[in-house]
């Protein structure tokens, strides 16, 4: 039975309180494809009846259930490929003469997922700059404690492997265990993973040279958009830069950061050099 | 841009030479390495060898050794699509000159990914 008008709106309100992601109409078949399996595992007979049986009793459990399920996304290593090509080719370099003095980078990838990101940006540092006796570290984030419990664990199976990941990447950096793939501690070293909402506060995180927020603002309406940006700014250090995804921009929305072509890829610096 | 589909599986021959279509590839297709070869012999050279690593005849690594040796072959690229899944098969397929790795099951998207890492994803189907 196709997800009825009440469930799904009972779970685009939830979804938009609890993550400020916005369900449009029109994404039923998103809302009933994730939960499928949260109906199976609870018995229910389909996800209506899931979602009716948690709105007459409300459970948090389940409430953080059906959120994380609406709030992951399937995502591959290098995903786009440009955007790391132009982090290694253009963007470190230039933050190499930079931090000189200190010899240490901070990246934030700020929406995770099972830290693909985190883990790509962590290879792409071991070379040139983590071997030259800088220091790198990749701080992941996500809203959902179950993928930032995966990340941190840092197994994946075969076919997460097969997304986008070069075999000369996969047999430096991962161990086969059994049918998995685990992530090798010289990597794993370099990156740690929280969980957190990019509504809620940033104060606890520090300071970053880059922030990967890729493919994400666009669950955010304008408002939730243009909060999250210019609290964005306020973590990135003099000098560093922002990623978007592909169909993502800061025009229109906050109007403090100038934009960079770095090939066909769009990096974002906040205006006057940032704020420390 | 043509690839050569090298698998002993008829269905699997389809299902990657499909995929290849898809992308806008012309295909040809060989049962096991030696037809593999008698296919590159009577040319032209594709641009792309998907290869199967356990097939009869002459299996996928001898195949990939074979054209490595041939500097008429330079301009080839090979990628194994195999269900050999160990850390040392793929160190293996690698120093033998394989450039790509892609492991049974696989999506169309780890496909297209893989082909994208090999700058082999021809324009149009790019997003």
């Amino acid at each position: 039975m196709a997800l009825t008008t009440a469930a799904f709106d009972w779970v685009r309100t939830l979804v938009r309180k609890e993550s400020a992601i916005v369900l449009e109409p029109g994404k039923e078949y998103l809302v009933e494809s994730r939960l499928v399996p949260l109906a199976r595992a609870a018995g229910a007979t389909d996800v209506s009846a899931y979602v009716d049986g948690i709105r007459l009793r409300p459970d948090r459990r389940a409430t953080t259930a059906i959120v994380e399920a609406l709030t992951t996304n399937e995502t591959s290593w290098f995903r786009d490929g440009a955007p790391f090509q132009a982090f290694s080719t253009s963007v470190v370099p230039a933050l190499k003469q930079a931090r000189a003095a200190t010899r240490s980078l901070r990246i934030w990838s700020a929406a995770s997922s099972t830290g693909q990101e985190a883990y790509s940006l962590a290879m792409g540092l071991k070379d040139g700059v983590v071997s030259e006796g800088w220091r790198a570290e990749i701080i992941g984030t996500d809203i959902s404690s179950e993928v930032v419990e995966k990340a941190k664990a840092g197994r994946y199976s075969q076919l997460e492997m097969n997304r986008g990941l070069p075999a000369p990447l996969l047999v430096r950096h991962f161990t086969r265990v059994g049918t998995q793939w685990q992530v090798n501690d010289d990597l794993k070293r370099m990156v740690r993973f929280q969980q957190l909402n990019l509504t809620s506060s940033y104060a606890a995180l520090g300071q970053f040279d880059v922030v990967f927020l890729r493919n994400v603002l666009i669950y955010f309406d304008l408002e939730t958009k243009r909060d999250i940006l210019s609290r964005v700014r306020k973590v990135i250090k003099p000098g560093g830069y922002m990623f978007l995804g592909g169909a993502e921009t800061t025009l229109g929305v906050d109007d403090n950061w100038d934009r960079e072509l770095i090939g066909r890829v769009s990096v974002h610096r906040p205006k006057n050099g940032g704020q420390a | 841009m043509r690839a050569l589909v090298v698998d002993d599986s008829r269905a699997m021959r389809k299902i990657i030479a499909g995929a290849l279509r898809k992308l806008g590839y012309e295909t040809v297709e060989a049962a096991d390495g030696a037809e593999a070869l008698k296919v590159l012999g009577e040319g032209p050279l594709p641009d792309l060898a998907t290869v199967d690593w356990n097939m009869p005849v002459m299996d996928g690594l001898t195949f990939v050794t074979q054209v490595r040796a041939n500097r008429e072959y330079r301009a080839l690229t090979l990628m194994m699509v195999t269900t050999e899944a160990e850390h040392g098969q793929i160190v293996r397929a690698l120093a033998a000159g394989a450039h790509e790795y892609l492991i049974k099951p696989f999506t169309v998207e780890a496909l297209e990914e893989k082909l994208s890492l090999l700058g082999l994803l021809p324009e149009v189907s790019q997003a």
